[in-house]
C-alpha cells in the first residue's frame, strides 16, 4: 500500500493554490477550492489506511476472544449466522432475537455479548478509541468493506423498521440546545458548506458514496477509523446537544432514516476523510 | 454506575426495557402508528438515549416554543410565524448607552472562533461567534460556510458611510436585532440567538457590529 506523503500539509498547499489562482469571481473561487479538495481526496484514496483496520477486523472476527473464548463467526448480521457479505448495506434492520432495530455497531455488541460473553453495556460506556471500542473500529471497517460497491438497501418491511424511520425523521428535525440546532440545520438543503466542508443533504438521497454511503471512514486528521456511531456522536457535540448513548435508539433511528433515504446509492465504506 | 447507555446495549432485559420505553418492537404486524404515537415515541427515545455531559445538561433537550414549532420539514403557518416573531422581537435588548459599534479587529477574531457550549468546552470560557462557519464575511478569508448569506460589503451595500449619522440608525437597530435574536425577523432562522441565549455579551456584539458596519472594517473597506 502506498501512503500519501505528509497528508496534513496537502490541504493547506492546495487551498493556497486555489487562493492564488488570480482574480476570480466568487463562483470561480468556490469551484477552485472544491476542485482542490476533490484532488486532495483522490490522492488520499490512493492509499487508504482503512485497509489495515479491515485486515485486523477480519482477524478479530475469526479469533476466539472474551470470557467464552469464542469467535464471532456465528454472528448473525441479518443475513443468517456468519454471513458478512452484503450485510452492511441492509443495516439497520429488525432482529427477532433482540426485538430491536439494530445498526451494525449495536448488532456487533449483541454478538460480542451473546457469543463471546463480553459486557455490552460496559463496551457501550467505553470511550471511543480505547479498549473494546478499538476492536469495534476494526470490525466495522471489515464488515462494511464486505459490502463495498454494493447499493444501500435498508429494509422497511417490519413495522418496527418503519417506526424507527418515523422516529428518525422527527429526530432529524428536532431543534434544541443553546444554538437551536437540529440535524436539518446543516443537512437539510443540498449544496451547503460549513467553512469548506461540504454538507450532504440527508433528508434525501445525496448519491453514491456521499453521506450515509461514506461511513465508516478513515479520518486522516486523527488517524482513526470512525463508525457511524462516532460520526453521529461528533455531530451531536457540534449541535451542542447532551451526550448520545453508544448504540442508543436515537442514533439507530437516525441511521435508519439516513439509510432508507439513501436507498440505491453505492456504499464506498470504509471511505477516507480529511 | 447509573448510565443510560445501560438500556441500550444487548441482551433480553435491555431489549424489554427499550421496548417498554418506546412502546414498540415486534408486537403487532398490522397496526400503523399514529403521528401522536410517533411523537411520544420520539420523546421516549430522546429521554432514553442522551445523558448530561460537561455543561451540556439534559435541559438542552427541552424545547421552547420557537424550537418546537420549527422542528418540522414544513414551516409554520404565516399568522403563527408572525405572532411568534413579534414575541421574539420584544426580547431584543438594545445597548443602553447608545454605543453600537466596538472594535472590528476583535469582531473578526470572534467571527473566526467556532468554539463554545459543547460538552467538551469549559463552562467559564467565553464562546466564539461561529460566523465564518456559515457566512462569507471578508474577502481574505476563503474558508467560509454557505448556510447563511454573504456578509461581504454588509455596511457598504446598505449605504452606511458614517455609522454615527442619524440615517444609519435603522440599519444599526436591524443588525443588532439580528445578532441578538435572529428569530425576531425570521422565526425559523438557522442562526442562533446570540443575545437572547446569552451566547455573546453586549461588548462582543458591539465588536461584531463593528466588523459588519465600520467603514474601516475589511468587510466594507476591501
Amino acid at each position: 500500500m502506498r501512503m500519501p506523503l505528509r497528508p496534513r500539509l496537502l490541504p493547506i498547499a492546495l487551498l493556497a493554490l486555489a487562493a492564488l489562482s488570480g482574480p476570480a469571481t466568487q463562483a470561480q473561487t468556490d469551484k477552485n477550492v472544491s476542485d482542490a479538495i476533490a484532488q486532495y481526496r483522490a490522492m488520499l484514496a490512493d492509499g487508504n489506511p482503512s485497509e489495515l483496520f479491515e485486515a485486523k477486523g477480519e482477524e478479530l472476527w475469526k479469533t476466539p476472544r472474551g470470557p467464552k473464548n469464542a469467535t464471532l463467526e456465528r454472528c448473525d448480521l441479518g443475513k443468517g449466522p456468519g454471513v458478512v457479505k452484503g450485510a452492511f448495506v441492509e443495516l439497520p434492520r429488525y432482529f427477532q432475537d433482540t426485538g430491536r432495530v439494530q445498526d451494525l455497531e449495536s448488532r456487533l455488541l449483541t454478538c460480542m455479548a451473546t457469543l463471546q460473553g463480553f459486557d455490552a453495556a460496559q463496551i457501550a460506556a467505553t470511550p471511543f478509541g480505547s479498549g473494546e471500542q478499538k476492536t469495534m473500529e476494526s470490525l466495522v471497517a471489515w464488515v462494511s468493506s464486505e459490502s463495498n460497491g454494493m447499493k444501500l438497501n435498508v429494509p422497511q418491511d417490519h413495522p418496527a423498521e418503519r417506526r424507527m424511520y418515523a422516529i428518525g425523521q422527527q429526530l432529524f428535525y428536532y431543534r434544541g440546545g443553546p444554538y437551536d440546532f437540529a440535524c436539518a440545520t446543516c443537512h437539510g438543503e443540498p449544496g451547503k458548506r460549513i467553512r469548506l466542508q461540504d454538507l450532504p443533504a440527508l433528508n434525501g438521497n445525496p448519491g453514491d458514496g456521499v453521506g450515509f454511503a461514506a461511513w465508516p471512514a478513515y479520518r486522516v486528521s486523527s488517524g482513526e477509523l470512525w463508525g457511524m456511531q462516532r460520526r453521529l456522536n461528533d455531530c451531536f457535540r457540534q449541535q451542542r446537544f447532551p451526550y448520545p448513548g453508544y448504540a442508543s435508539d436515537a442514533t439507530i433511528a437516525l441511521a435508519t432514516y439516513m439509510g432508507v433515504n439513501s436507498k440505491g446509492s453505492v456504499s464506498i465504506a470504509p471511505a477516507i476523510k480529511r | 454506575m447509573k448510565h443510560r447507555t445501560l438500556l441500550l446495549g444487548a441482551g433480553s432485559a435491555i431489549a424489554v426495557a427499550a421496548a417498554a420505553l418506546v412502546g414498540c418492537a415486534g408486537t403487532s404486524e398490522t397496526t400503523q402508528s399514529s403521528p401522536a404515537e410517533i411523537t411520544a415515541a420520539t420523546q421516549a427515545t430522546i429521554k432514553a438515549s442522551f445523558t448530561a455531559k460537561g455543561q451540556a445538561g439534559l435541559d438542552r433537550l427541552d424545547q421552547d416554543e420557537i424550537q418546537k414549532i420549527c422542528s418540522s420539514p414544513t414551516p409554520p403557518a404565516p399568522d403563527i410565524a408572525a405572532r411568534l416573531a413579534a414575541e421574539q422581537a420584544k426580547t431584543v435588548k438594545y445597548p443602553a448607552d447608545g454605543r453600537w459599534l466596538g472594535d472590528w479587529k476583535s469582531g473578526e477574531k470572534l467571527a473566526q472562533d467556532g468554539k463554545g457550549k459543547t460538552w467538551a468546552d469549559p463552562v467559564d470560557k467565553p464562546g466564539g461567534g461561529n460566523c465564518y462557519n456559515c457566512h462569507q464575511i471578508t474577502k481574505t478569508e476563503i474558508s467560509f460556510g454557505t448556510i447563511g448569506p454573504s456578509l461581504y460589503h454588509y455596511g457598504k451595500l446598505r449605504g452606511v458611510s458614517d455609522p454615527a449619522a442619524p440615517e444609519a440608525k435603522p440599519i444599526l437597530e436591524y443588525t443588532w436585532g439580528k445578532l441578538w435574536n435572529a428569530k425576531a425577523t425570521n422565526v425559523c432562522s438557522n442562526m442562533p440567538r446570540f443575545g437572547h441565549e446569552a451566547l455573546l455579551d453586549e461588548g462582543q456584539l458591539r465588536d461584531l457590529m463593528a466588523l459588519l458596519l465600520d467603514p474601516k472594517s475589511p468587510v466594507n473597506a476591501d
